[in-house]
């Protein structure tokens, strides 16, 4: 307290003056315009909003801020989380030159960016068509935007696990699909196993958990679209085809880009659903970025090495980010 | 919109688009669908090769789900007395007989009281927050959004190796506290922005005549600001509480014996002799459940909720 006389001061001392009678200073204070009586009575605004944000910021602080400073230091040394009374050596830019010219970290890398460009591009394809389904604004589309997005909202680890189920070789669900519609014996493929497949498992994983986001936000950007454009371009005779480039795509694409955005930063850093699915197998096939990253300072404990691996990763994240955004405010100016 | 207006889709494309969504529905609903049916599959119906769709529903994932069971010799199980509750009947129809509870009633219960701690002091500490962010001058609040996102791109195992350092020293790893904390740390930058979104949207005009009714900031902000944003606080909560929910990664790193929640528990199921896919199931159902209930509840703040607020209905 401390600050502001009068009513502040016996309040501090305990005392519901609120509800004892009014007194004259409350006459005054009724009296006197909101901003000034703001900072009259009580804490002033400044007081409150300083209690009201410290805590909030002492947490960022201490489980954002201070591990990424951490982070940075321990990148230049070569400790390891398991040998905690071993000698920390300072080894300088050592760690980040080792990963950035390990041919293994570059096809982890690959693997990475093919998950990302495949999954981005069915969900942006799949999930643009539903909305602009959805949007025929049928009976019942309410009760089925619901329905459709279930799965994303599931925790993709449980999920995850329970569709190494489905991909059972011989006898999971969806070999079994596959032949019915195909003929493809089931028993000559495996979804997880050695063969290529593994790759194309996650993504269908991801594009089946993540397409009703990229749905919803596209759905918001179709309704934002007022009627009278369409019923302009109507009167001008333009052709549905002809609407639909010009009109609905451009009004859409700033929406459509934003969910770019966040789905290219999640699959980024994609973690549990892989984890679980694959592990990263066969051999190295799908180990992402994040997975390798795992496996080198919870596995490996080599505590240094992975922190430079870490901040190499954040900075290509937030460099590429940073790139997008300012692509997506241009097309938000247009 | 009139009947006749030119905007309005015709009965046969709208037929159509129905169609293709339903189509859509159904094939994306499916996996889910299955594992609530397997839940409910004998062991070697689950694994039954074409897959099952009839088959005749049993406890039996269940059951597996909740104790721990050994496989007697045949000789020594006819010897038992008739099994007394149904649950004994059960694992004894699988020739097994239960030994003691398992760990998923108590893994469950790490994950309802570190949802609904991080979850309470997430919406207590933003609340706070977010109304100083919404009415009065704070430096920096401009960057506010560019910090959350840019907190939201390290990678999870990233944060996960100085908090493990950090969490060592202070004797935080494995307990209910640390992992409250940290949940709460991640999801405090979106409960923050999400409320003052919902803040931004009452009229202040309200405060002011409260403040000049004689009430002090303080009062009004309980008294007519936190009413007018319970919808969004609610909503809000919600999203901190699935995120808490579902998270693995912190989980699985972070804790082991004691404080371990339920995502890095269920894989690890294995019933007697081979993975026992009907009680994985179950324990999916049931943990996946409530977030269903919960989506549907949501379903008008969801998109608010899953873009940080960059996107409003």
């Amino acid at each position: 307290m401390g600050e502001g006389a009068g009513p502040g001061g016996i309040a501090a001392l305990g005392l519901p003056w609120n509800e004892i009678m009014p007194n004259p200073i409350d006459i005054a204070a009724k009296a006197t315009p909101p901003h000034l009586a703001n900072r009259v009575r009580g804490l002033s605004d400044r007081a409150i909003a300083w209690i009201f944000v410290s805590p909030t910021i002492f947490l960022l602080l201490a489980i954002n801020i201070f591990p990424l400073i951490w982070t940075i230091r321990l990148s230049f040394t070569n400790y390891a989380a398991n040998k905690p009374n071993a000698e920390v050596k300072w080894v300088g830019i050592r760690n980040y030159t080792r990963i950035l010219t390990d041919e293994d970290i570059w096809s982890h890398m690959t693997t990475t960016a093919h998950f990302l460009i495949w999954t981005i591009l069915l969900q942006v394809i799949i999930g643009f068509t539903l909305a602009w389904l959805i949007n025929r604004k049928f009976k019942g589309n309410d009760l089925l935007t619901t329905l459709i997005v279930i799965p994303m909202m599931l925790s993709p680890a449980v999920v995850g696990n329970f569709w190494t189920f489905l991909y059972q070789p011989q006898i999971g669900m969806v070999n079994y699909i596959v032949e019915f519609f195909t003929g493809i014996p089931a028993s000559s493929f495996s979804m997880l196993g050695p063969g290529g497949l593994a790759p194309w498992s996650i993504i269908i994983v991801d594009t089946w958990m993540w397409t009703p986001f990229v749905m919803l936000i596209c759905l918001a950007g179709l309704r934002s679209i007022p009627d009278y454009i369409y019923e302009a371009a109507e009167v001008d005779r333009a052709s549905k085809w002809r609407q639909f480039w010009t009109i609905t795509i451009p009004m859409v694409l700033p929406f459509l880009m934003l969910a770019v955005l966040f789905r290219g930063i999640e699959n980024f850093k994609m973690f549990d659903m892989v984890n679980l699915l694959t592990g990263g197998g066969p051999g190295s096939e799908t180990l992402l970025t994040s997975i390798d990253l795992k496996r080198e300072a919870f596995e490996k404990w080599r505590t240094g090495y992975s922190s430079a691996y870490a901040i190499i990763l954040f900075v290509t994240i937030f460099g590429l980010a940073s790139i997008y955004v300012k692509a997506l405010n241009k097309v938000k100016e247009r | 919109m009139s009947a006749y207006s030119v905007t309005e889709p015709s009965p046969l494309s709208k037929w159509l688009a129905a169609g293709l969504v339903v189509l859509y529905t159904i094939i994306t609903l499916l996996p889910l669908v299955w594992i609530i049916s397997t839940s409910f599959k004998t062991g070697p119906d689950s694994i039954s090769y074409p897959p099952k769709v009839f088959f005749e529903p049993t406890l039996e994932g269940y059951v597996n789900l909740f104790s721990t069971r050994t496989r007697p010799a045949v000789s020594e199980l006819e010897s038992l007395p008739p099994p007394d509750t149904w649950y004994d009947e059960i694992a004894r129809r699988q020739g097994t007989i239960i030994v003691g509870p398992s760990r998923f009633g108590e893994r469950f219960l790490n994950s309802v009281i570190i949802g609904f701690g991080s979850t309470f002091l997430s919406i207590l500490l933003g609340t706070m927050a977010a109304y100083a962010f919404s009415r009065f001058k704070v430096p920096l609040k401009d960057d506010l959004m560019f910090f959350i996102l840019s907190t939201r791109m390290m990678p999870p195992i990233a944060v996960a190796i100085p908090i493990y350092l950090m969490y060592r020293e202070l004797g935080l790893s494995d307990t209910h506290l640390g992992m409250i904390l940290l949940y709460t740390g991640v999801n405090i930058s979106l409960a923050v922005w999400l409320l003052k979104g919902f803040m931004d949207e009452i009229p202040r005009e309200y405060e002011d005549a409260a403040l000049i009714d004689g009430y002090t900031r303080f009062q009004a902000f309980r008294k007519v600001v936190l009413p007018q944003a319970a919808t969004g606080i609610a909503s809000t909560a919600i999203f901190c509480l699935i995120f808490a929910w579902n998270e693995y990664a912190f989980a699985v790193l972070l804790t082991s014996g004691n404080a371990q929640t339920a995502p890095p528990f269920i894989p690890t199921i294995i019933g007697v002799g081979g993975q026992d896919w009907p009680a994985v199931a179950a324990g999916a159902t049931l943990f996946l459940l409530p977030v269903m209930i919960f989506t549907i509840l949501l379903r008008k703040h969801l998109l608010r909720g899953i873009t940080f607020g960059a996107v409003r209905k």
